[in-house]
């Protein structure tokens, strides 16, 4: 039997069936030329000349292994131990989908129960769903959690400047339909008193980033009881999460929803995807948080085991009264960060947390001395820093590309008040020689 | 299936009873057999005014969610919150203890329109 079943014979019944004599007869409304253009393809060759031919095109290529990497910005150049790819490329990890029956799932249904138990502990939040796409629309679906929370009846969203730009339009992206304002990040020098100040009734939620979008910590003290005062919900953007090994946990300054990208934990840069959708809430409003959430429980015989506790309910229980469109996650690397934390561990996390943070601080404070040069970052940072170039970033970075250096993110593509201002990220893989490159060659570009 | 006597009912499965000058709210033994084990209660505010047949909130069992709509309109003085902690409560005892929200009547006198325990029978029985 053919494994498409579309025989002569089969073809033959449709067509009578819509009273057409032949296929020919069917497609004859595209015009002669184009039902078989001629493609002028290149004469067929070997496997042997396809594959040096692409072999030769592959190394026009680079990968950030090329590079001494100063980009973050949002995905983050962090080392993917070995064990993580060879775990994760097993078959049974790979090839698992959905976990609907837990009996033939325990193996995904507990990694991701780990990967949840280990999140929460990271945030200090009490319950972790199975993870989104990406960290920008985990925190899209947390602005449409806190409309939910409040039943609908609190409809304005006040987002930080400082928040991600890319998260932020997410956001906009996300929310049309809803009836929904979003304020806060019309003005970019809005600092958080400014925020605060438009809290009110109708305001569901305030979202911020900490560290910020810049890098600077943010003076969360004050922040959730302001927030509280006005009825809303408190939303961090938990980025970069591998901050999270040094500071304190959102869940300690009251935030109801953390959300952050996930993956700095031993899911690589990956060309920019697949990343993982972190989201983290309060027990109180489990039942209005999107996603999936596996639980522990005992089966008839007392065995442990693991189940979908809140599965489908938006497909096949809610259905149009679902309050969000997401019912599945980010298995495979939702399971990459359960394995690179529980082989990293508490210790081996905060060391990776401290190298980035001092390796930052030395990195801008060699930056801050040279001439043209200035850390506009005030106050404390983690390991990312804004830095006052004499020149557009864009022509620097094109010139540290020549030296080996893949600078750091131009801010004026997003914030136009911020020229000449460079976003650098320093994390663990940046060796002390490569900052001194760094600096080295940007001293002799100072001149741009 | 249970009906409670001293209730009167809606089409939609609901039963309002009289307390002094209150009314009592909750779903009938009919809606809570059909929705099977209840998992879940959404509340109105206490405060909130709604109109005759608005929604103020939704059950979800394990099978359906459901939409709870108000047969007389007023406003919610007392919901029972201790079902967020119990909503099994509504299956087990869906005319006493599964009581859902106390509300003050707009016009007491409508509840006089809604379905008596008999029609309310007869109308689970047609369906």
């Amino acid at each position: 039997m053919p494994y498409i079943p579309n025989t002569e014979a089969n073809q033959k019944e449709m067509l009578d069936a819509i009273g057409v004599s032949s296929l020919k007869e069917l497609f004859k409304d595209v015009p002669e030329a184009y039902s078989f253009p001629d493609l002028r393809l290149p004469k067929a060759v070997s496997e042997i000349e396809i594959l040096d031919e692409l072999y030769g095109m592959a190394l026009k290529n680079s990968t950030t292994g090329c590079f001494a990497t100063f980009l973050g910005a949002g995905a983050y150049n962090h080392f993917v131990p070995s064990v993580i790819p060879s775990l994760a490329g097993r078959g049974e990890f790979l090839t698992a989908y959905t976990p609907y029956q837990p009996e033939v799932s325990q193996g995904t249904l507990q990694a991701i129960f780990e990967y949840q138990s280990m999140i929460a502990e990271l945030t200090g939040m009490e319950v972790v769903n199975a993870s989104h796409y990406d960290g920008a629309t985990s925190m899209a679906e947390a602005a449409i959690m806190s409309i939910n929370v409040a039943n609908g009846k609190r409809r304005k969203i006040v987002v930080s400047p400082s928040v991600h730009p890319q998260y932020r339009e997410t956001l906009r992206t996300y929310l049309p339909g809803n009836q929904v304002e979003i304020v806060g990040d019309e003005d970019h020098a809005n600092d958080l008193d400014e925020l605060k100040a438009m809290l009110d009734g109708d305001t569901a939620c305030l979202i911020v980033q900490n560290p910020t979008f810049f890098g600077d910590l943010l003076d969360v003290d004050g922040l959730a009881e302001a927030v509280h005062a006005s009825g809303a919900l408190l939303v961090v953007v938990a980025n970069p999460i591998m901050s999270l090994g040094l500071l304190k946990p959102p869940g300690e300054y009251g935030a109801d929803i953390v959300v952050a990208e996930g993956q700095p934990f031993g899911a690589g840069l990956n060309f920019g995807g697949p990343y993982l959708g972190v989201f983290a809430a309060r027990q109180k409003h489990v039942r209005k948080m999107p996603g999936r959430l596996v639980g522990e429980t005992t089966d008839t015989e007392g065995r442990r085991g693991y189940v979908l506790t809140l599965n489908t309910r938006e497909q096949h229980i809610r259905r149009e009264k679902a309050t969000s469109n997401i019912c599945t996650n980010q298995g495979l690397i939702a399971l990459m960060a359960s394995m690179y934390l529980s082989y990293m561990g508490k210790s081996g996390l905060r060391s990776v947390a401290e190298m980035c943070y001092h390796k930052a601080h030395y990195a801008a404070g060699e930056i801050d001395k040279l001439d043209g040069y200035r850390v506009v970052t005030e106050g404390p940072f983690f390991n990312e820093f804004v830095v006052q170039c004499p020149g557009p970033v864009a022509d620097l970075n094109t010139r540290l590309f020549e030296a080996g250096i893949l600078g750091g993110y131009d801010l004026s593509k997003d914030y136009p008040d911020r020229q000449n201002q460079m976003l650098v990220c320093v994390t663990e893989l940046n060796t002390r020689q490569q900052i001194d490159h760094l600096v080295e060659s940007l001293k002799s570009k100072g001149s741009v | 299936m249970k009906v409670e006597p001293n209730a009167r009912y809606s089409k939609e499965h609901e039963w309002v009873k009289k307390e002094g000058d209150l009314f009592v709210y909750g779903i009938t033994d009919h809606a809570q057999d059909q929705l099977s084990d209840i998992v879940y209660v959404e509340f109105p505010d206490v405060g909130e005014s709604f109109a005759a047949g608005e929604i103020i909130g939704v059950v979800e069992s394990v099978k359906a969610a459901a939409d709870l709509y108000l047969p007389i309109g007023g406003e919610i003085v007392e919901i029972h919150e201790d079902l967020m902690d119990t909503p099994e409560v509504l299956n087990s005892d869906p005319y006493e203890d599964g009581w859902i929200v106390k509300f003050k009547a707009e016009n007491p006198a409508d509840w006089d329109n809604l379905l008596s325990p008999e029609d309310y029978e007869k109308l689970v029985e047609e369906e």
